[in-house]
């Protein structure tokens, strides 16, 4: 087991626990879910041109927030709708432009040791992306609850959407080398589904949120690495069973 | 007060030929007013007229035509009519009333005080807003405006959802915030009563048209009559 890479996917937790937060509060799973699947096709380019994969991820990642933004101002109607027929055909796009190794790695990600651009990078967007949701914290709680009431508490909705769109596109982005295209929407989705149902207030919910996250990060990487398998699935399995203990034990 | 009245200094509103349409359906249409700086505004008018309409025009919530121009500085305070709320969302009652004070700056000692003035105990609060009776949010959402030292305050029928006593309380506290701390306030009310006695304009949105005036000359049997399209009984309490 390699304690960068670790330590690296645990601070990934915590970024991924406190958007996951707003993501699962806001109700926007499956859009979440679909959006990350953008970063396929960045990833085929980057590896066409040469250039770090990462690079090509981030762009396309940045461009769908972007798109999903300019989406949500200008039609009210069936934006999931749209979010779901793009975004799978980026998926299908992106798997004929990948091929082979790369194509498994891209979709579930890969546990070798992150190359320096990889770890600066990393350590760059949980510094951005966990301390610009702690900031923005009190604008995003109230544009949840009601953007007419934030509208009136001086928050530019406009504004804020695109931030956070962009700051869900970084994370996405943090956790693709670990856990792939596609299983780092789970990690947005699944820890922070699970804390909802513990959570009575906004502190419980962003902590729990994100010690989930970071749990099922450690012991899904421990688990995967007895069982020499890639981490990814392994974490997500993880995650979801906390989920399904949650299920159990608030029914008991 | 006529419809092209020029703008004063001291209106702290100017809205000017307000149209607001969805599709091909026109809600509002070249509708234009000034609210004077601590002063009330009664919006009144059948189900439909466009009233709630007005005031998401006013916070910038829907497109519209036309002017709406606040006063520098001005602070706006919302009582929106309902909220679609997800009934299991983690956050208290303080948790969003914090984020308001939070951005406005202001302090615990405001908000402890505001709790008390809306009469929502601080149990209430601790508890998510999806668990809270529909009166006791109604509070809470009035407790949010009025937190933050807003110099404006906008209520879509307040009171609705709240036991009588405590509508009593919510309109004197609007009515002596509005005395002591200058406050304007426009109010959307179907209680016409009530309009008759604080209001010093009443806005009266019709189905073809609008009028404004005093209560004395908007709020007569006629006048009613031709905005509602039927008879509008206007009992009047003495106090």
């Amino acid at each position: 087991m390699i304690t960068e890479t670790i330590l690296l996917a645990a601070a990934m937790g915590v970024a991924a626990g406190l958007m996951g937060s707003f993501v699962v509060m806001r109700r926007m799973a499956l859009a979440a879910d679909a959006l990350s699947h953008v970063a396929l096709p960045g990833i085929g380019i980057a590896l066409a041109l040469h250039i770090h994969p990462l690079i090509g991820a981030v762009a396309t990642l940045v461009f769908g927030a972007l798109l999903v933004w300019a989406l949500e101002e200008t039609t009210r109607t069936a934006t999931e709708t749209i979010i779901g027929v793009v975004f799978s055909a980026a998926l299908a796009i992106g798997s004929m432009m990948t091929t082979g190794d790369d194509l498994i790695d891209a979709l579930f990600g890969r546990r070798d040791a992150p190359d320096w651009t990889e770890t600066l990078f990393a350590s760059a967007a949980v510094t951005v992306v966990v301390g610009m949701i702690i900031r923005q914290r009190h604008r995003l709680v109230l544009a949840l609850v009601s953007p007419d009431l934030a509208r009136t508490s001086g928050v530019n909705i406009r504004r804020l959407n695109l931030l956070y769109l962009q700051l869900f596109a970084l994370t996405i982005a943090l956790g693709l080398r670990y856990l792939g295209v596609l299983l780092m929407g789970s990690m947005l989705i699944i820890p922070a589904a699970t804390a909802k149902r513990f959570s009575r207030n906004l502190t419980e919910m962003l902590v729990l949120s994100a010690v989930m996250a970071v749990a099922a990060i450690l012991v899904g990487s421990i688990v995967a690495d007895w069982l020499h398998r890639e981490p990814g699935p392994v974490i997500v399995s993880v995650a979801a069973l906390g989920f399904l203990i949650s299920l159990w034990r608030r029914q008991s | 007060m006529a419809p092209d009245s020029a703008a004063t200094p001291a209106s702290i509103l100017d809205v000017r030929n307000l149209t607001v349409r969805f599709g091909d359906v026109t809600v509002l249409r070249d509708v234009s007013f000034s609210v004077p700086a601590a002063t009330s505004l009664a919006v009144i008018g059948p189900n439909g007229s466009g009233k709630t309409v007005l005031f998401k025009a006013l916070i910038g919530a829907l497109p519209y035509e036309g002017t709406v121009q606040w006063a520098p500085g001005v602070r706006l305070g919302y009582v929106p009519q309902k909220l679609d709320l997800q009934r299991d969302v983690p956050i208290t009652g303080l948790d969003f009333l914090r984020a308001r004070t939070a951005l406005a700056g202001s302090s615990d000692a405001d908000l402890a005080r505001t709790l008390s003035l809306v009469g929502l105990s601080r149990t209430a609060c601790l508890r998510p807003i999806g668990g809270l009776s529909g009166g006791q949010f109604q509070r809470l959402l009035v407790a949010f405006a009025l937190v933050g030292e807003p110099t404006v305050l906008l209520l879509d029928e307040p009171t609705s959802g709240v036991d009588e006593p405590g509508q009593e309380r919510l309109n004197e506290l609007v009515h002596r915030l509005e005395e002591e701390r200058g406050l304007s306030v426009l109010l959307i009310s179907h209680e016409l009563s009530l309009v008759y006695r604080y209001a010093k304009t009443v806005l009266c949105l019709g189905r073809d048209g609008y009028s404004i005036g005093p209560p004395t000359t908007v709020l007569t049997g006629s006048a009613l009559q031709d905005m509602y399209g039927t008879a509008v009984g206007l009992h009047l309490h003495d106090h």
